[in-house]
């Protein structure tokens, strides 16, 4: 019941990552990514992960593709957007393609017992996040700040302090 | 949908972020080929987790901690990359080699 809407959504989320890896252009390969990463939202409610699809827009449609322009605008990228390709992109080719086939390979070697995707709920996921992932999600909060200000002192200017 | 299905949909994801790793010369785009290959995980965990743990979804959580994880990375790698563009005035990683030998 719900192949056509897997296999748009598979199709979009695929299309989107090759036009990340195809496009000459900086700024059109951010918005290739973008419609990939909400097209993986779109997965993400088909598995009944409705928590997972809402975080997923709001974090990587919303801020991270905005820090992604950020970054091509400050660094003027879309002035030379053709730095070409590495000339080793047959070899990424073949890279890709043989990790491809034994991924999927070990994938269907070992078919999985069939069984229906079931969601927990949001308020079973809130539960298990602050009770028993207490202390992780505390720990990663604490890399979130760390990171951020570190990005802050990494990107400062040098030389206003000293 | 069955599960491997998903599992399949989540490899391809992670080899076209892989290769736009291997192939891209733009610190930006190299960036966004990450952001790929991370989606295809988090893809892996999540159907997974819906499929084979639902009453402890351990691969929901996992998947939080990955996006929270991303994001931390995201600003970090635009940091170095403004930082590279002021010292270099490129985000060519070809031209930056000071420690490549």
């Amino acid at each position: 019941m719900s192949e056509p809407l897997f296999v748009i959504v598979a199709i979009l989320t695929l299309g989107g990552g090759l036009g990340v890896v195809a496009t000459r252009n900086v700024v059109h390969a951010a918005l290739f990514l973008l419609l990939s990463l909400v097209s993986v939202a779109g997965i993400y409610l088909l598995v009944f992960a409705e928590f997972l699809a809402l975080v997923q827009v709001l974090i990587y449609g919303g801020a991270i593709i905005i820090v992604l322009i950020f970054a091509i605008m400050l660094t003027r990228s879309q002035e030379y957007p053709r730095i070409s390709d590495n000339p080793q992109w047959p070899l990424a080719i073949v890279a890709g393609l043989a990790v491809f086939g034994v991924l999927a390979a070990s994938f269907l070697w070992n078919l999985p017992p069939a069984s229906e995707p079931e969601g927990p709920g949001l308020a079973k996921i809130g539960e298990s996040l602050f009770t028993k992932w207490a202390v992780p999600f505390e720990v990663v909060s604490l890399v979130l700040l760390v990171a951020l200000v570190g990005a802050i002192i990494i990107a400062g200017r040098a030389g206003d302090r000293e | 949908m069955p599960l491997e299905a998903f599992q399949v949909l989540s490899a391809a994801l992670f080899c076209i972020g892989l290769y736009g790793v291997l192939a891209r010369r733009s610190a930006v785009l190299i960036l966004m080929s990450i952001e790929l290959m991370l989606n295809a995980v988090n893809i892996n965990l999540i159907a997974a987790a819906a499929h084979m743990d639902q009453t402890a979804f351990t691969g929901q959580i996992i998947a939080i901690f990955v996006i929270t994880v991303a994001a931390a990375e995201v600003g970090l790698a635009l940091a170095i990359i403004l930082r590279i563009f002021r010292n270099r005035s490129t985000v060519n990683v070809d031209e930056v080699d000071l420690m490549k030998w």
